[in-house]
């Protein structure tokens, strides 16, 4: 059966609480916290820090407690304003992008957890090996017989470029995946809605002459018939994308092919 | 302890190359529910109160045995392919999983057997 309950290595504890002395705007972070060097579970440390001396979003709260509290906290950070995708959680209950996440909007003492239903690298890092090798699987790259014009690039007109909005700003921060439940449940065969909205990314590109191959690997019942439009996926995207309606568009192609 | 790559593992046995057949017979009966259960829901209600003689006569005339058959086919249809998905979302172990699969659509065939062969008695009578 699927698993519903954590394992009892899995449960969450309680764990160090760091106060903020003489703190005026005061603000606690309750953070996922897990050491692969050890035996023990994991637990939630609550760092408070005071806001007048921090940045904005949940990033900056993340790198004062690093630096200035907690050097062991670990967590992924790159760009700091939405674009690489490393710094992908779970933010009061929804995955979303720490960088892009303002303290303001968070509930009053804010929770931190990595990805769910991953396995845990360390603290708030997740191990993605599993969707980066079913992102590949998908062949994420153009297909086509034709060579290119020797003296230009592929062409393709206004219409067919715009058949690509909303499919080429995803940033593969997995926010999407790690929120469907059928992919908690079957993620070894399920590909996922961002996997999946990149496979369709490739099949709406008038360039690409594949097609029919992308479409053949797809038609399954697990790959992509796991999608029930839960919709988990559109709601969490921190950029705004729709990798339902992308997976509801491959679906409609397995259709207009029979 | 596997040494297997995560892509190999990914790629696994390759796609089953169907699913599409039964997403769309999902639909398409799902569809089909919607006339045929405002008619089912309305036969009923108008039959409210009436006597065994006159429902085996309602249920007797080609219409309504041809209607009513299309009504059990189409749930239990539905009913199966559904079901099967919920089995295969929760259950993993694979052999539980092909023994309920099989239970199900089992039972859909028998009940929809059985209704029709009750129908078709009904409506053959005279």
């Amino acid at each position: 059966m699927a698993e519903f309950s954590l394992p009892s290595n899995s449960r969450v504890g309680s764990g160090k609480n760091f106060p903020a002395a003489g703190a005026k705007r005061p603000r606690t972070f309750n953070i996922y916290r897990w050491d692969p060097d050890g035996s023990a579970n994991p637990r939630l440390d609550a760092y408070t820090i005071d806001l007048d001396a921090c940045g904005p979003m949940v990033l900056d709260a993340l790198i004062k407690i690093k630096n200035e509290v907690d050097s062991t906290l670990t967590f992924r950070r790159s760009c700091r304003e939405g674009i690489c995708g490393s710094c992908a959680m779970n933010i009061d209950g929804t995955n979303t992008l720490a960088c892009t996440k303002a303290i303001d909007d968070c509930a009053t003492e804010v929770k931190i957890y990595p990805l769910p239903h991953m396995p845990v690298v360390k603290d708030l890092v997740p191990d993605l090996t599993q969707a980066y090798a079913q992102l590949r699987s998908i062949e994420p790259w153009l297909k086509a017989d034709t060579p290119p014009p020797p003296d230009r690039e592929r062409p393709q007109s206004l219409e067919e470029r715009a058949k690509l909005d909303g499919l080429w700003e995803c940033i593969l921060c997995f926010c999407c995946t790690t929120s469907c439940p059928s992919y908690w449940w079957n993620g070894e065969r399920y590909l996922g809605p961002a996997v999946l909205l990149q496979a369709y990314r490739w099949i709406a590109d008038s360039r690409d002459e594949a097609t029919g191959e992308r479409l053949d690997a797809l038609e399954d019942p697990f790959r992509l018939y796991r999608c029930h439009t839960i919709m988990n996926c559109t709601k969490t995207c921190p950029k705004n994308l729709n990798p339902a309606k992308a997976i509801a568009e491959i679906k409609k192609l397995m259709v207009a092919r029979r | 302890m596997t040494m297997q790559t995560p892509l190999g593992r990914v790629r696994g046995l390759g796609s089953a190359k169907e699913g599409v057949t039964h997403w769309w017979a999902q639909r398409v009966t799902a569809v089909a529910l919607v006339p045929l259960s405002l008619w089912f829901v309305a036969s009923i209600v108008r039959l409210a109160g009436a006597d065994h003689a006159l429902v085996l006569a309602w249920l007797g005339s080609p219409l309504s045995a041809a209607m009513m058959i299309l009504v059990i086919v189409a749930t239990l249809h539905h009913a199966q392919l559904g079901l099967q998905v919920v089995i295969e979302d929760y259950v993993h172990r694979e052999g539980l999983k092909v023994a309920a699969i099989l239970l199900i659509k089992g039972t859909a065939i028998l009940l929809a057997t059985a209704a029709i062969v009750a129908i078709l008695k009904i409506a053959l009578r005279s």
